[in-house]
């Protein structure tokens, strides 16, 4: 039977770690949680009409390479788009205002993520800029509901009206990779 | 042959509420039993911190093993980076609470049942009801207690070992990304799932503890007494614990 | 000197402090004791002995209330021990001590510990008066330098003799003996001997002891029972029971391999049974 004072620490010991488990699981686990020892950062922000099950904590990419993160997702009630806020490492911090954003999906059917293609402007994005160029979320059933429509509409004409929608056929999956840019059912926007 | 059926079926009730019969006996006298609370440190020390190492080493390899399959079985639908959420949803609400339950009753719980059974056997028991001093109360409540404090604990570092095993396997030996890893993890996993995970392994907790100690308690005062009092709370624990799972599984869905 | 003034008092004695009218207890279907009746005298050594299996231990189990009887009644002190309530129980115990066969030492605690266990419990007492209280009771037991020692440490006769020092810690009024001298070489038989009637005397208690070991009890003992068949079939002092003509008594006291307890236990015909597996082959 160890000591008194041994077997207190090692109690204490014990129960500290159960409790910083379960304090891990709660924090770092769930969507609701804190996250800590952040590098150093800029936000910016891009709104977008659809950004599919884009989540907070989904990457951001640029050619493929992962550059930051979606941070914040909020829903602008003027203008009925979703607005979201990218955390870039300062690592990364000679991005033309000019890029546009797009919204790919990971895999097959994985999640969604934020890909930058570069534009060619000479001033770059800083803390609190604002991405002007952006393309939303493919999303699968409009997709279907326009191919549908489109073979509804003329058959015969199927096969030269596909080349158009077939583009985003090709990738109807989605794209696995920034580059592959999908035009999407909507084209680019500007957003004044 | 019925007639045999049915007479294991009034034992097992007989059982079940003497069991019941024991544990409200234990909550009756727990509010004296709290004043003690050094035994019930040292109690909580011998379940649970004594218990630390399975738990962590069976955390790690079950972490692993998961990822692994996780990795290959979502790897046929592309959604390898799913893997943070499987693992952790996996672990938190069904493998941490199960199987630490089951490991808990192998090692803390046997240790519990024989040693109350080896007081029954040396007399030490009635020694106590001789000196005045209630068994149930300095002795069986404090090591009830422990478990029932020790095992949410345990599920929950077990849990947190196996997502480093997870993790391990998963991003570093094959590949995921880890940002997406941990991302999906936190998109997939509601605070609810963790509650949830915390309630189960505290049922079982008490489950595990109090067939221990009452197997031990009501052990035949003989060394092969003992020993099938041992036997008795493992394959009981065993089995109540899984039972339990489907039930609180359904309950909570 | 001191023990003839006690035996002189207690033949005016009216109560005795145990008092057992009509005693029946059975476990299952086997009855156990059957309208038994007993008087234990205050302040004496009283033994309690018999063969083997007829229920001494659970005699000791029902006087002190672990175990409750079927039908007739017992008094301890005064209080019916069939109505005590649980709390009421425990302050009654207080006042008894008992000695198990065995010791009954708990394990994790030192000597020391043990011995202070009941005062602990049971007590508000400062740190300093409990620590002289239980080196006196285990000087009085001759196990002072072994206060540190742990149970596993301890030989039988030593483990029981701490287990007497517990015992009496807390100075109760009656002090119950299972079986003391089982498994005991000769000199620690002898201390306990020594013990149980020094302790008796000195301490002013009443001390019941079961035990089959005639020789040795009756050294010590004031009164002695003899059951057999769930009855008190003799009772007396030591020199009337070696009197006794009866052959029950006859054959416990006198150690007899055969008597109205049989050596043989009942089987069929012996040369028949012989011959009948011979045949077989």
């Amino acid at each position: 039977m160890p000591k008194n004072s041994t077997l207190n620490f090692g109690t204490g010991a014990f129960v500290a770690l159960g409790f910083a488990a379960l304090l891990f699981l709660t924090t770092q686990t769930t969507s609701r949680g804190l996250s800590f020892g952040a590098p150093p950062h800029y936000d910016v922000t891009a709104k977008f009409d659809n950004i599919g099950d884009l989540r907070v904590g989904s990457p951001v990419s640029m050619a493929g390479v992962e550059i930051g993160r979606v941070v914040n997702i909020d829903f602008d009630n003027r203008e009925y788009k979703a607005v979201v806020t990218m955390r870039m490492s300062e690592k990364f911090s000679k991005i033309p205002t000019d890029s546009d954003a797009s919204i790919y999906t990971q895999g097959l059917l994985g999640g969604k993520f934020v890909g930058l293609t570069a534009g060619g402007a000479e001033t770059y994005l800083k803390n609190g800029d604002h991405i002007d160029f952006t393309q939303s979320a493919f999303v699968l059933e409009n997709l279907i509901g326009q191919m549908l429509a489109n073979y509804a509409k003329s058959p015969a004409q199927s096969g030269s009206a596909s080349p158009k929608t077939d583009a985003p056929g090709g990738a109807a999956p989605g794209g696995t990779a920034p580059g592959a840019a999908a035009p999407a059912p909507a084209s680019k926007e500007k957003i004044k | 042959m019925f007639k045999e059926l049915s007479r294991s079926l009034i034992n097992a009730l007989v059982s079940l509420g003497a069991v019941v019969r024991f544990l409200l006996r234990m909550l009756g006298v727990t509010p004296g039993a709290l004043l003690r609370f050094d035994l019930i440190v040292q109690q909580v020390f011998n379940s649970g911190a004594l218990s630390l190492v399975i738990i962590m080493l069976a955390g790690l390899f079950v972490g692993m093993v998961l990822g692994l399959q996780g990795f290959t079985l979502l790897e046929r639908f592309g959604s390898e980076e799913s893997l943070g959420v499987a693992a952790a949803v996996g672990l938190v609400k069904e493998l941490g609470p199960v199987i630490t339950a089951l490991l808990f009753a192998g090692r803390a719980g046997t240790a519990l049942a024989s040693e109350l059974g080896l007081m029954r056997a040396t007399d030490q028991l009635s020694a106590m009801e001789m000196m005045a001093v209630d068994p149930i109360k300095r002795v069986v409540v404090p090591r009830f207690l422990g478990g029932v404090i020790a095992m949410p604990l345990l599920a929950a570092i077990f849990s947190v070992i196996g997502l480093y095993g997870a993790q391990l396997v998963g991003v570093q030996i094959m590949g995921v990304d880890s940002g997406s890893f941990w991302s999906q993890m936190r998109a997939g996993v509601d605070l609810r799932d963790i509650k949830e995970g915390v309630v189960k392994s505290l049922i079982f907790g008490v489950a595990c503890s109090l067939i221990a100690v009452y197997e031990g308690y009501h052990a035949t005062p003989t060394a092969a007494g003992v020993g099938r009092a041992t036997t008795r709370t493992v394959v009981t624990s065993a089995v109540v614990v899984l039972f339990l799972d489907y039930l609180l599984t359904s309950a909570f869905l | 000197m001191v023990r003839s003034f006690i035996l002189a008092h207690s033949l005016n004695q009216e109560n005795p402090i145990v008092e057992i009218r009509g005693l029946g207890y059975a476990v299952g279907s086997r009855p156990i004791f059957e309208g038994l009746d007993m008087d234990i005298p205050r302040g004496l050594v009283t033994a309690v002995m018999g063969p083997s299996g007829t229920g001494k231990t659970t005699l000791l189990r029902l006087i002190t209330g672990q175990v409750r009887a079927d039908s007739g009644s017992i008094e301890v002190a005064g209080a019916n021990l069939r109505v005590l309530k649980r709390d009421a129980l425990y302050l009654l115990r207080r006042r008894m001590g008992m000695l198990f066969q065995n010791g009954a030492l708990l394990t994790d605690l030192s000597v020391f510990e043990n011995v202070a266990f009941p005062l602990r419990e049971h007590t508000d007492l400062p740190e300093r008066l409990i620590r002289q209280l239980v080196l006196t009771k285990l000087q009085a037991v001759g196990l002072r330098g072994a206060a540190e020692l742990m149970p596993s440490e301890l030989s039988g006769g030593m483990s029981r003799r701490v287990a007497l020092a517990r015992a009496i810690v807390m100075d109760p009024e009656i002090l119950i003996y299972d079986e003391p001298f089982v498994g005991l070489d000769p000199i620690s038989l002898g201390v306990i001997l020594r013990l149980i009637r020094r302790l008796n005397d000195t301490l002013g208690l009443t001390s019941i002891v079961v035990s089959h070991n005639v020789q040795e009890i009756s050294t010590v003992a004031d009164k002695l029972f003899l059951l057999s068949g769930g009855k008190v079939v003799a009772n007396g002092t030591p020199q009337e029971l070696k009197d006794n003509p009866s052959a029950v008594v006859r054959q416990f006291v006198g150690g007899l391999a055969d008597g109205p307890v049989p050596f043989h236990y009942p089987a069929a015909d012996y040369f028949g049974e012989l011959m009948a597996r011979s045949e077989a082959r």
